[in-house]
Order: structure tokens, then C-alpha cells, then sequence
């Protein structure tokens, strides 16, 4: 059936349990559409087999009575996540071929609750990027085209450019992603899906290729908010492999979900007024905040004073410890080796590391190790952290007088490929809304606000205070309720 | 800071990457760039502020000291490029 | 004041010496990963996921081996400090899976403390220690197996050490050979460490630096991995020496690292691995701050044992032993345990008596027999057992030495020896009556020039008269009886 594309992680979760159709109809949907999509390059590779054998177990559990919290959701898995035995690249050359003997936590969780993985998605190298045109397999295409009838390929945004595309073009009904400096956010945006970072720690990064250390957070994307709950219950949880995982019990976000938010204060943050921004996001914001408005919350202007620099601060952090983290690709024990003839071995790990990388994650590894490099520390990257700290503190004063934040997600709607390569600072600038919340380690939802004039989607961001995923999720639902966004991509694939 | 071709020779070497001159020509004005506009962060003024070390308050958890792994050397050697008699082989280095 | 001198052709220059020494922490599994530490397992089989770096794999601080460094510190009254944190040293190298090793370079576990040397001369000299941090130790590199490649094995990678920094207080190969030594002797009191170079869990390196006395401090080379005392003090005779003659040539000083070669005993430069002192420090973010609370502190504290100065003072002070005793037992914590296990034994020999024993006869065999006191072919009860039979006149001094020969060879008790082949002493005095009779009888030679005034010839009837009765003479006795006999 393949109308079962239609319906989203809540509805094949309760369509399977109560009988309405089988797991395995829903993958199979899944995975002709899946099949069907490969123009926009959101998979690198697909894993019906495994979307297959869920289902199934999904369908006799049924019959057995244990099903469980996923059981018969096939979804698609950001190629950041270590499968066991299934090809991971995190969209790199380096890691072409590599095939983990391990399981990331995060994925092993869904996969323990009875989901199934269409496929690993396509993704920035090392989730280095805004527009996934950093990839080795290609470029991901969003499905979104510009209403000017040109047919301007865009980008679904990055790093989680094909988890953005595949849930938006309805090639899976839930995926997961990561976020770094808005790398679920942003796509999400762009997309017109929902995708959110939970609160620093709430997911384990232990099998998720790591970018940057005190950065990276796993996090769901998917059609709406209820969605999105669901899929982040079962992502999260203490994992005691993970130092900076919370000891916290997981939170029944879905249970909890309320779009009653009166009385709730809703900061306005005025740094995030930005020139040069099109007026067209201005005023969804204003909408944004007309409806929740509306929803009974009380809006207060803020300030967080320190907001133009979280983004030189990310751009000197995440590079810094990114250098560090991508060390280990030599050559030596997995991935590429590329051996020079007559080379000794640090021939070895120039050529390797040469052939491996692409240029933007070749940019950021010298930049991280300029800012790391002797004589440089103090002013560069102990200076970042003392800013960083600062960042921290602007959200704590806020959070004192406001329980959430909205912001815009991005300063444009989706752009064409190509368009921003000539300036890697002009790529930077797509996350300046967005890093200041993962500086902080904050929790931050995107949820779809409206069309620009273009017809593309454009997205608002509430951000919470640590560990207040559910007033986040409550309040995207009021507002997702109001901005009522039922707009689709037309398939041109 | 402006880098110059030499710097980024070096910071090449140090991370273990090697350029082409095409590329060093391409990534002197480009780290230069990047490194100039980050550079705005020396005007905050960051007195009796401390860096910041956890992002979200945690205590450092510690594992108990017993033997849970190991014995798994195929899988370890599983995607190595070059393995033989169970080590790693890498091109050969004089100390 | 050490008065070591290197002798130059422009004078005298005077050695400084810091040593950084490497002590691989005892603990079942390693500082990071749950892979076990034992020694001489096949190749990479004790390698953990997060030990070979895989893809996302992340480290989890073992709680012993922050123990075992606090305790050490502790022992040797040694600042600790409760927070401390890990960073990362980055840099690259095949035996480093991660392309950096987990150090602690800004604030590490333990800060300020001192151990006490003893020296030849009989002085006493206080080393400073800088800190100690926790690190994680790199794997192995094999070059001589393969024409083309070197061969990687992963199992020592990450193994926890605790680098002990010195301060430069050392002023000669002796003084950095006796704090080695002290150094090594607390590591194996306090458990933290086996000390056993050979092996490899426990090195040093050695900075030597050269000036004349009174300038300043002169350029340092560092010389790696040396592993036993004897190499130790090789190499800072033979890098001071190199250090004098190409001062004195017009040459200068590079501050570089070295290797030490013991076949030709002689340092040489490392081939200069470019860059190599930019490690680029940072906090290690997959890491919190490390918090020891004041509980987990006092316990450490309580764990400790009798450390070897208190040891050595309570063996002086209550128990009466000489200095030397005192010194020579306590110097190793396998010794001492032997020692208090004798003391403790049924026989519950006078401490004075058995220390005597001990460090006479005791080592004297086991330095002839190879063998450590752990090897030991008698045990403390064993020991304490034939020291009783010397105390209560069983055995003579000459009789105790033949029953010892015996007990090490058989590993026999000294009871059941003396009552097997009936090595008591007689205090017979009829027997040893009628022997002295019969020993007078059959030399009347040396009896008339005894009688004529060679006194020392009383000897001679001694000797005589213990070899009739083949040593089993109580000699006390039968000086006596002798006396009496020749009037």
C-alpha cells in the first residue's frame, strides 16, 4: 500500500499494533519509496533486509503480544550511527567500505524497541558542513524546488542533509540525525520537518563518529512534534560506556506532550534580529509569536548579549576538537591506507589523510590545529571557552525570567547548490541562530513555520532551559498546532 | 592572523596532511580569512571568567576494575588494511 | 653537597640530573577500558574496543587507577589534589591508535612532594618530587620481524602509568641510583606498582644537563626509556661526559631526545621527529573534571601499609636492630614481610637475634643459591624454628650453619633434621672428658710446650677435641673442661 507512506511514526506504530495493516506492508511502502527516491541521494546505502526482518518480528509480536515501544517503524539512520556489520562512512572517503563490528547506543536503543533501518543517510563529511554538498557520495537534493519554475536544485541543509530529505520526501518516516552546531535544526528548517537536539548528554555519543566532543548531539527528525517525542524516548538514556552521559531517567516526553502552554514566558531574544536576514523570516517570527500568543503565553523581550560571538567561539571549539578526534584515520587500523611507493609512514598518513578527507573537513582539521598550536592556545581556544562560558551564562540570566526562547532556525530558506562554495564564513553564517544553543548544551527544537515567498519552507526554533525537553516539545506543539503546516514538496523525483 | 604559505605548511605537517602547492597557494588566503573573523572574539571581554570545562553540570562517573573486554582479536584486526600474524603491519620505522 | 665532578679540560663542571619516571599502575584492567593489563599475552588480544580507536569509541576513567596514584602520592607526603583533569597530548605515531594519549598536563591528581635518599657516605639526601599524573601507555612497535613493515601490538596501549616527575636535585649517577632504588622499594610497599624494569613496568628518563658550579643551569638532553638502575647511571656518566667534551670543543648543547644503546653504552639523538614537542594540550572533552571526594581520599590513606622510613625507624627504635639491619630489611617490602613473618612465628625469636640471622646467614645463601627472599627455600617459621634450637643450646654456632645447609637443600624442618641425623650438641661433660683424655694422650708434643707456656695452643686442644667428637661439642663446655684438664 503504498499510501502507508502517508502516515508517520505515530500512526505505523499504532497502525501495526492495532492490526489496521502489517509491519511488513509499512516497510515494504517504505522501501519502494525509498527505491523510487534515489535521485535526491539521501541514502548512501539501503538495508531492506534489515527494515524487513524488524517488520517482521514486529507482525509475530503482534500475534505473541510483546510488542514494543517501535515495533513495525522502519527509519533511517544518519550515517554518523556505527552499524554493526552495515557499511558507515560518515560521508567520507576515509570510511568508504568500513563496516563496524560494534552498535552505537543510540541506534541499538531503536533497534531494541522494535524499529527497523531502511538505510544509513547520506550526510556532510565528518557532519562538517550546512548544505551536505561536503559528502563523498554527492550531493543530497532536497525535495523542495523554488515555485519560479526554474528547477534550481537545493539543498536540504547539512550536516543531516539526507535525514532531512528522506523525511521530507517521504522515504522514511522518522530518522535520526545529529546536531553539532545545528546540524538537525537547520535541515530541518529547510525542509519544513520537525528535528530536535536534546539537552547536551540525554543521548549516548558511544558509537557515533565523533566530531566534536562537547558539541555533538544525537537527535530525531520526523513529520511533527508527537513524532519527534517518540522517537527522542527511545533514543535516550544513561549509557555508562559514555562519561558525559546524564544519569537521568528518561522523561515520557509523549505521554507528558500538552500544548497548553498558558502562563508559560516566551523570550525574545533581540540579538537574534540580525541585518541582512530576509524580511520574509522576520515576519514568520512575528507570527511565530502572534501564535503562541495566542496559545496563552506571555511573550517578554530578552537579551543575550554575547550572541554574535557563539559563532567564531563554535568556529574555533568544534574545529579544535574535531582535529583531534579525526586523528585516528592513519591508515593504520581501519579505512583508507593510501601507501606511497618507497614512503615511510608518515608518508603514509599524509597521503592517506590527503586522499581520505575533502577539502572543508581538510579546512577545519588546520584550523583546529592552528587554534591548538603552540602560542596560539591561550588567545584562541582557552578564549573560546571563556566566551562559550559567557554564552552559558546569557541563556541562565534569560532563563531566569523566561521558561523558553523563539528564534528563527535559519537566516535564509533553503539556497541552491553551489550557490554559497566561493566562502566557507558564508556557509558558517547558516548556523548563527543555531550554535549559541549547542554551545550551551541547551535543548532546541525546530518546527516548521510557513512558505516563504518562494514557496520554501522556513522554520522557527524554541529553545529550553537544560533538561526541559518537554516544555521545548510542549510548546513546538502549540505552535505546530496553530501554524497548522500541511505543505508538501511536489515530487519531481 | 594572517597565515602565510610557510604557516600552513607547517600546520599541514602537524596534522599530518599533505598539500599540493595548488592547495597551499588556495589555503594561505583562505585560513587567513577564517582565523581573521574568529579573531573578534579577543574583544569580549573575558576578566574573572572561567572556561568553561562541563556543558552541563555531571560528575566524572568511574568504572570498576575488572577485566570486561579483550580476547576479540579478529574482530580488532577485522578492518585493517594490512594485518599479519596477528599484528598491525605498518610501513616499517627506524628508530 | 654532592661532590661529583665531570673532569673537562677548562675544570670541573657539575651534573644535573631529573628524572621522569614511568611506573606502569597495578590494576586489573587498564586507565580507560575494561582490556586486561597482564603481562605477555599474545598479540592484540587485550585490546578493548576503545584502545584500537575505533569510530566513536570514548574513554571511562578506571576508579583504581586514580586510587593507586593518590596512594602514592600519599606515601610520598605528596600534595593530592581532589580535582584534576585529563587532557589530551596530541601527536603521531603508529603505536598511538588515537593520534593522542590521555595525559594530565595542566592539573594533575598529585602535586608537591619528597622522598628521602640514604648515600654511600652515610648522609641522607631529599629528592623533591614535581607531581605525579595519570596517563595512558602506548602499544608496541616491532621493527625486526618483517623486512618492509614494523608489526603494531595494542595490548599495552592504554595501560595506566603514573609519570612521577623529580626535580632536578640530583647531582650524580649515585644519587639518581639510590632514588631510583627507594623510589622502586615505595612503589612495591605502597602496591601501586611492580617496579619490575625488565619487564618494562617501571622506566625512566633521564635529563642530564652539565654547568660549572655556581652558573646557571645548562641546556638539558633527555634521554628515553631506560630501564634499570645500572643503565640509569650509565647513562648520566656517559651524557655528562658527551655533554663537557663538546662544550669544551665550542660545540653547544641541543636540548633533544635521545636513546640509550646498552651494547655500545652510549646515547644517541633520536632522528628528530619535526614538531614534536607541539602537542597541542587541551582538556579532553570527552572527560569531566576528576572529583575525589574526602571519602574515597581517607580510604586510600587507611589502605596504606608501613612504609619503609616509619618501618625502618620502628625497627630501630622498638626493636633495637643496628642501623645497618634496620636499613638492609626494610629496604624491599618482601623482605620486611619475610622478616615480620619470622618474628611472628612460634619460636617468636628475639628480634635482635633474628635480624643478625638474617641478614648473615639468610642472604648469604640465598645470594649464593640467585635467589630472592619470595624464592626462598626456607620459611620465616622454618627460620624461627632453627634459631630457637641455636638460643636454647641445641645447636652449636657450627652445627646451626651445617643444619641450615641441609634445610635449604631439602627444604626440611631444623627439628626433624637435628633428630634424624642426631646433630644435637652434647653438654656431656663424661664424654667430653674422656675425648679431652684421649686428645692429651695422643699429643704429648704440644702438651709439653703447652705446659712449657705456648698458651695459644690451647686452641689446638679446642680444635682437636671438637673434631673427635665431629663438632658435636657444646664449645662452651669444652672449654672448661679443657681449662680443668691442662690445669
Amino acid at each position: 500500500m503504498a499510501e502507508l507512506t502517508e502516515f508517520g511514526v505515530a500512526a505505523i506504530r499504532d497502525g501495526v499494533k492495532g492490526g489496521t495493516f502489517s509491519a511488513r506492508e509499512a516497510a515494504e511502502a517504505y522501501i519502494a519509496a525509498m527505491e523510487a527516491g534515489r535521485a535526491l541521494n539521501a541514502y548512501v546505502v539501503e538495508t531492506p533486509d534489515h527494515a524487513l526482518a524488524a517488520a517482521d518480528a514486529a507482525d509475530a509480536a503482534r500475534v505473541s503480544g510483546d510488542l514494543k515501544p517501535l515495533s513495525g517503524v522502519p527509519l533511517g539512520i544518519k550515517d554518523l550511527f556505527c552499524t554493526e556489520g552495515v557499511q558507515t562512512t560518515a560521508g567520507s572517503r576515509m570510511l568508504e567500505g568500513y563496516k563496524p563490528v560494534y552498535e552505537s547506543t543510540v541506534s541499538g536503543n531503536l533497534f531494541a524497541a522494535g524499529a527497523g533501518m531502511l538505510g544509513k543517510l547520506n550526510m556532510d563529511e565528518f557532519a562538517m558542513g550546512s548544505s551536505n554538498e561536503t559528502s563523498a557520495f554527492g550531493n543530497v537534493l532536497s525535495p523542495w524546488r523554488r515555485n519560479d519554475g526554474g528547477n534550481v536544485a537545493l539543498t536540504p541543509g547539512g550536516s543531516s542533509g539526507g535525514s532531512a530529505s528522506a523525511v521530507s520526501a517521504r522515504l522514511a518516516p522518522g530518522v535520526t540525525g545529529t546536531d553539532t552546531g545545528g546540524s538537525i535544526r537547520q535541515p530541518a528548517a529547510f525542509t519544513g520537518i520537525t528535528g530536535i537536539k536534546p539537552t547536551y548528554g540525554r543521548c549516548s555519543r558511544w558509537g557515533v563518529v565523533a566530531f566534536a566532543s562537547s558539541l555533538d548531539q544525537a537527535g530525531p527528525m520526523a513529520r511533527d512534534v508527537r513524532d519527534c517525542a517518540i522517537l527522542l524516548e527511545a533514543m535516550a538514556g544513561f549509557d555508562a560506556k559514555d562519561a558525559t552521559s546524564l544519569d537521568l531517567p528518561v522523561p515520557n516526553w509523549e505521554a507528558l506532550l500538552s500544548s497548553d502552554i498558558r502562563g508559560k514566558r516566551i523570550g525574545i531574544p533581540k540579538e537574534y534580529r540580525i541585518d541582512g536576514v530576509p524580511a520574509e523570516i522576520d515576519a514568520a517570527w512575528e507570527q511565530g509569536i502572534a501564535w503562541l500568543r495566542d496559545a496563552g503565553a506571555e511573550i517578554v523581550e530578552v537579551s543575550l548579549p554575547h550572541t554574535k560571538y557563539a559563532l567564531p567561539a563554535y568556529y574555533i571549539i568544534a574545529p579544535a576538537e574535531a582535529s583531534s578526534n579525526l586523528a585516528r584515520y592513519d591508515g593504520v587500523r581501519y579505512g583508507l591506507r593510501v601507501q606511497p611507493a618507497q614512503g615511510g609512514l608518515n608518508d603514509m598518513y599524509e597521503a592517506t589523510r590527503a586522499a581520505g578527507f575533502g577539502a572543508e573537513v581538510k579546512r577545519r582539521i588546520m584550523i583546529g590545529t592552528y587554534v591548538l598550536s603552540a602560542g596560539f592556545y591561550d588567545a584562541y581556544f582557552n578564549q573560546a571557552q571563556k566566551v562559550r562560558a559567557l554564552i552559558a551564562r546569557d541563556f541562565e540570566q534569560a532563563f531566569a525570567q523566561v521558561d523558553l526562547l523563539l528564534t528563527p532556525t535559519a537566516p535564509s530558506a533553503a539556497f541552491g547548490l553551489g550557490e554559497k562554495l566561493a566562502d566557507p564564513i558564508a556557509m558558517y553564517l547558516n548556523d548563527v541562530f543555531a550554535v549559541p544553543a549547542s554551545l550551551a548544551g541547551l535543548p532546541a527544537i525546530s518546527v516548521p513555520a510557513g512558505l516563504d515567498g518562494q514557496g520554501l519552507p522556513l522554520g522557527l526554533q524554541i529553545i529550553g532551559r537544560p533538561l526541559d525537553e518537554q516544555g521545548v516539545l510542549n510548546a513546538a506543539l502549540a505552535f505546530e498546532e496553530r501554524a497548522g503546516f500541511t505543505h508538501r514538496a511536489e515530487a519531481w523525483w | 592572523m594572517s597565515v602565510d604559505e610557510a604557516k600552513v605548511r607547517h600546520i599541514a605537517k602537524l596534522a599530518r596532511l599533505a598539500v599540493t602547492d595548488e592547495e597551499v597557494r588556495a589555503l594561505a588566503p583562505e585560513l587567513s580569512n577564517i582565523l581573521g573573523w574568529v579573531e573578534q572574539l579577543g574583544e569580549v571581554n573575558v576578566e574573572g571568567v572561567a572556561p568553561m570545562t562541563a556543558v552541563i553540570p555531571n560528575i566524572l562517573r568511574l568504572r570498576e576494575d575488572i577485566v570486561t573486554e579483550g580476547d576479540r582479536r579478529d574482530a580488532v584486526l577485522a578492518n585493517a588494511p594490512v594485518a599479519e600474524h596477528g599484528f598491525f603491519a605498518v610501513p616499517k620505522v627506524i628508530e | 653537597m654532592s661532590d661529583y665532578r665531570i673532569q673537562g679540560a677548562t675544570g670541573e663542571w657539575e651534573v644535573v640530573i631529573g628524572l621522569e619516571v614511568h611506573a606502569q599502575v597495578t590494576s586489573k584492567a587498564k586507565l580507560f577500558s575494561g582490556a586486561s593489563t597482564a603481562f605477555g599475552a599474545e598479540p592484540n588480544t587485550q585490546v578493548a574496543l576503545v584502545d584500537a580507536a575505533f569510530p566513536g569509541m570514548l574513554p571511562v576513567p578506571n576508579e583504581e587507577c586514580l586510587r593507586q596514584a593518590v596512594r602514592t602520592g600519599m606515601a610520598i607526603n605528596a600534595e593530592i589534589n581532589a580535582w584534576s583533569r585529563f587532557d589530551r597530548k596530541n601527536y603521531f605515531y603508529a603505536d598511538l591508535p588515537q593520534g593522542y594519549q590521555i595525559s594530565q598536563l595542566y592539573h594533575p591528581i598529585v602535586g608537591e612532594g619528597e622522598i628521602e635518599v640514604d648515600l654511600e657516605s652515610g648522609a641522607t639526601k631529599t629528592i623533591g618530587i614535581e607531581r605525579i599524573h595519570l596517563e595512558q601507555d602506548a602499544g608496541k612497535l616491532m621493527h625486526d620481524q618483517h623486512p618492509s613493515f614494523s608489526y603494531v601490538d595494542l595490548n599495552r596501549t592504554g595501560v595506566a602509568l603514573m609519570e612521577i616527575v623529580s626535580r632536578a636535585d640530583m647531582r650524580s649517577p649515585e644519587e639518581a641510583g639510590a632514588y631510583v632504588r627507594k623510589l622502586r622499594s615505595i612503589l612495591r610497599y605502597v602496591g601501586s606498582c611492580d617496579g619490575n624494569m625488565e619487564q618494562g613496568s617501571m622506566r625512566a628518563d633521564v635529563n642530564v644537563s652539565v654547568r660549572k658550579p655556581g652558573d646557571a643551569l645548562g641546556t638539558r638532553t633527555e634521554t628515553k626509556n631506560v630501564n634499570s638502575v645500572r643503565f640509569i647511571m650509565a647513562v648520566i656518566e656517559h651524557e655528562a661526559r658527551r655533554q663537557v667534551d663538546l662544550i669544551e670543543d665550542g660545540g653547544i648543547v641541543v636540548q633533544e631526545t635521545r636513546l640509550y644503546d646498552p651494547d655500545r653504552n652510549e646515547t644517541r639523538s633520536l632522528r628528530s621527529k619535526e614538531d614534536a614537542h607541539d602537542y597541542r594540550y587541551f582538556p579532553d572533552p570527552d572527560l569531566l573534571p576528576v572529583e575525589l571526594s574526602d571519602a574515597f581520599l581517607a580510604e586510600c590513606r587507611a589502605s596504606l601499609p608501613e612504609l619503609p622510613d616509619a618501618k625502618r625507624a620502628r625497627y630501630e627504635g622498638e626493636l633495637g636492630l643496628s642501623a645497618y639491619n634496620a636499613s638492609v630489611l626494610t629496604a624491599e617490602v618482601e623482605t620486611a614481610r619475610w622478616f615480620e613473618a619470622l618474628l611472628a612465628s612460634p619460636g617468636k625469636p628475639d628480634a635482635q637475634r633474628a635480624s643478625n640471622w638474617v641478614t648473615s646467614e639468610l642472604f648469604g645463601a640465598l645470594n649464593r643459591l640467585g635467589k630472592g627472599i619470595e624464592e626462598s627455600p626456607v620459611t620465616p617459621a622454618q627460620g624461627g624454628e632453627l634459631i630457637g634450637l641455636i638460643a636454647d643450646g641445641t645447636l652449636s654456632g657450627t652445627l646451626a650453619k651445617q643444619v641450615f645447609e641441609i634445610m635449604l637443600e631439602t627444604g626440611e624442618d631444623p627439628g626433624a633434621i637435628v633428630e634424624a641425623r642426631g646433630l644435637k650438641q652434647t653438654s656431656d661433660t663424661g664424654a667430653i672428658e674422656a675425648v679431652i683424655a684421649e686428645v692429651l694422650a695422643n699429643n704429648p708434643n704440644q702438651l709439653e710446650q703447652y705446659r712449657g707456656g705456648k698458651e695459644a695452643l690451647f686452641g689446638f686442644f679446642v680444635g682437636q677435641t671438637m673434631k673427635a667428637m665431629q663438632g658435636k661439642a657444646n664449645p662452651a663446655v669444652v672449654n672448661e673442661l679443657l681449662k680443668k684438664a691442662l690445669g
